[in-house]
């Protein structure tokens, strides 16, 4: 393009893009296409609909009786008394629960995270066999492994409470999921549990960027292996661990599986997508549930461009 | 500033040995060079006297003390790596500063300590940048700096140049020998380029898988190399090597075949070796010259023309390649049959064993002088 221009010399004929450039233009379109359908179909369309029904008021039992009714579901004041997905107070208990879970969550799976990625990440015989085991949580499907810690910790037959009964940690059995006061917990443990690895193992490829001279030249300079993790690896993985902390964060944000196959519709435990679903499903208001799906669509996508934009800056603050 | 000192310094990585018993006595105030071949053990060495490993066995000291079980920082030593090894989130001043937070210096000292230390380095105005925006040069002053500002007893050098292009390595090594002479300090530097290693050094030390294979004084080692290795090693370009053997022995050296059926006499000592023995000549381009009354016939098959030198190789009546080195231009074809005069006074010559035989007392002759005597033997 550049040898052309200059080779024309005339600089009206800058907007006139070469034919190679147009064939290169036309070729990516081509291999962009495939993508771009598969996408509209499976995500824009099916996002389109959700937030068009969120303003209906669609309802299970017969979806072509389908009536605009604008943001009613949202909020409405009828009879001096409001109404509506923003003012139900079952919703911003799950808007709670899920902010609560997400910051919780990610903050265990990030200290666990980068302790279990330092430790991967030294030398030691077996560290290939210990990789993979660490990964397994992480393998298992959702669903399998919710259901296998809900029966762990069953209150009647648990594992979890024959151990710490046997121990006499506690002196009657505990209702981990059932119990208000242990329900969000064991929700947390067990995605805990689970991400962990995931965590690691983002943050391992973090760490193995590091270049390994500097820390030889720490030895030399003699600086506390200490200080060496605060002033020089954690800087210098920081844009690593923000982009697995972002990802963590928007996938607990939307978390539906665990929390439903563990504690269903308690509302002790109840996010946002369970409460969606509760009004979709059980309720057969698939307006009003749209109108939540839609909410929850909303807040996860400021938090994803706040947290980006955020991140932006700390990388672009990152001398490397 | 101290002493180094290594008594039978060995290193095992598992069952492999690569260092083979080292003994070494370092001065203080004086400039070391490690040099040798990729994978000859130079920076396995450097980096058992820095601390990064441990000894297998043997003694290493610095300040008479020994200090085997010692710590990097303990033993006092400063190291320069070839990568550079900067903080890369940290400015310059931070680098240079952060080995200082930690000891018992004061905020205002240690400022002062980098500043100073920036100025002789040329760094002041650099001192807020990341490493960066920096150019290769002025990182490796970074690194050197942050040497410095410790004021370690030993400074170690990791082939400091090596990543940095020809003119700035030239403007680099005239800067560190500057360095050396103005802190006087002990200093030991590895490298595989032989004119760092010549230019720089006190001392070289010629390592070889693992071993020493020569210690000395640049041109001890360029005018009597100790073996083969050695004579081959130090030089560029490289010393010829001419398969050959003893044809007599006599008073002012040894005779010994040329091939095409001619022979010269080496001044060289005689000790060990009898007549019909199988040696190597070794001589070094620069001391042949192309001449009518050349004791070697050849072809020359490739000349290489330098400007202000010329190399010439010259496929000799064994097949093998001789090099010369002249000096400014040649009138020489390529094809062109040459004879080419063998110094006797500027030979070596290598046992089968690859040990030197000692040469005469004007084996350091200079060039002009030694190419008229060997005029007259030929």
């Amino acid at each position: 393009m550049t040898l052309a221009l200059s080779a024309n010399g005339a600089g009206n004929k800058r907007m006139q893009k070469s034919d190679l450039t147009s064939a290169r233009i036309r070729s990516a379109w081509l291999f962009l296409s495939p993508m771009l359908i598969v996408l509209a179909v499976v995500a824009g369309w099916p996002l389109l609909r959700t937030i068009w029904l969120g303003f209906t008021d669609a309802n299970l039992t017969d979806l072509s009786q389908t009536t605009f009714i604008g943001l009613e579901n949202y909020y409405v004041t009828f009879d001096g008394e409001a109404y509506g997905v923003l003012v139900d107070p079952d919703w911003w208990n799950a808007v709670w629960n899920t902010l609560w879970f997400t910051v919780v969550s990610v903050s265990l799976e990030t200290i666990f995270g980068l302790f279990i990625a330092l430790v991967l990440n030294a030398e030691f015989k077996g560290r290939g066999f210990v990789r993979a085991a660490v990964l397994i949580p992480w393998a298992i499907p959702t669903v399998v492994s919710a259901q296998m810690w809900g029966w762990m910790l069953h209150d009647q037959f648990g594992v979890l409470n024959e151990i710490l009964l046997t121990i006499g940690l506690i002196s009657q059995p505990i209702a981990w999921t059932a119990d208000p006061d242990t329900a969000m917990w064991a929700v947390i443990m067990v995605d805990v549990w689970k991400t962990t690895p995931f965590m690691a193992l983002l943050i391992l490829a973090g760490l193995q960027m590091l270049p390994g001279d500097i820390y030889e030249a720490a030895r030399v300079d003699g600086v506390h292996p200490v200080r060496v993790f605060f002033k020089v690896t954690l800087p210098l993985i920081k844009p690593a661990l923000m982009v697995a902390i972002v990802f963590r964060a928007l996938d607990a944000l939307r978390i539906f599986d665990l929390i439903y196959v563990l504690t269903s519709n308690s509302s002790d435990t109840m996010s946002m997508s369970v409460y969606a679903r509760q009004q979709l499903v059980d309720f057969q208001e698939v307006g009003y549930g749209s109108a939540a799906a839609t909410l929850l669509f909303l807040i996860v996508a400021v938090m994803t461009t706040l947290t980006l934009m955020a991140g932006n800056v700390k990388l672009s603050e990152d001398p490397r | 500033m101290a002493d180094v000192t290594l008594k039978g310094v060995y290193k095992d990585f598992g069952p492999t040995r690569v260092i083979h018993g080292v003994d070494l006595d370092i001065k203080q105030g004086e400039f070391i060079v490690f040099v040798g071949p990729s994978g000859c053990g130079k920076s396995t060495l450097l980096r058992l006297i820095a601390g990064l490993e441990d000894i297998s066995d043997g003694e290493l000291f610095i300040d008479e003390q020994l200090v085997n079980q010692r710590s990097p920082k303990e033993r006092k030593i400063a190291m320069v790596f070839q990568s550079y090894a900067l903080y890369p989130h940290m400015s310059v001043f931070e680098n240079m500063a952060f080995g200082l937070e930690l000891s018992k210096v004061s905020r205002a000292e240690i400022e002062k300590k980098v500043r100073d230390t920036a100025e002789i380095l040329e760094l002041t105005p650099l001192l807020e940048r990341k490493p960066k925006q920096l150019s290769g040069g002025q990182r490796q002053r970074v690194a050197i700096g942050r040497a410095i500002v410790r004021n370690p007893k030993v400074f170690l050098f990791d082939e400091p140049l090596s990543n940095l292009d020809a003119a700035l390595r030239v403007q680099m090594r005239i800067e560190i020998a500057k360095l050396h002479r103005e802190m006087n300090a002990t200093m030991v530097y590895v490298t595989h380029d032989q004119t760092e290693a010549m230019t720089l050094a006190d001392r070289i030390v010629v390592l070889n898988a693992g071993r020493v294979e020569q210690v000395g004084t640049p041109l001890e080692l360029y005018h009597r190399p100790q073996n083969a290795f050695v004579g081959g090693f130090i030089g560029s370009p490289k010393m010829n090597f001419i398969d050959s053997r003893v044809v007599s022995i006599q008073d002012q050296g040894l005779e010994v075949a040329l091939p095409g059926g001619t022979s010269v006499l080496a001044s060289v000592h005689t000790d060990g070796v009898s007549v019909g023995d199988q040696v190597q000549i070794g001589i070094r381009p620069e001391h042949i010259t192309v001449g009518s009354e050349g004791v070697l016939a050849g072809n020359v098959e490739v000349i290489e023309s330098l400007g202000e030198s010329h190399f010439l190789y010259v496929r000799d009546a064994n097949r093998n390649l001789v090099t010369v080195q002249g000096k400014g231009d040649t009138q020489i074809k390529n094809g062109q049959s040459v004879r080419l005069n063998v110094p006797g006074t500027l030979c070596h010559v290598f046992r089968k064993d690859g040990k030197a035989l000692m040469r005469g007392h004007n084996a350091d002759m200079g060039n002009s002088t030694a190419t008229m005597v060997t005029s007259e033997l030929a």
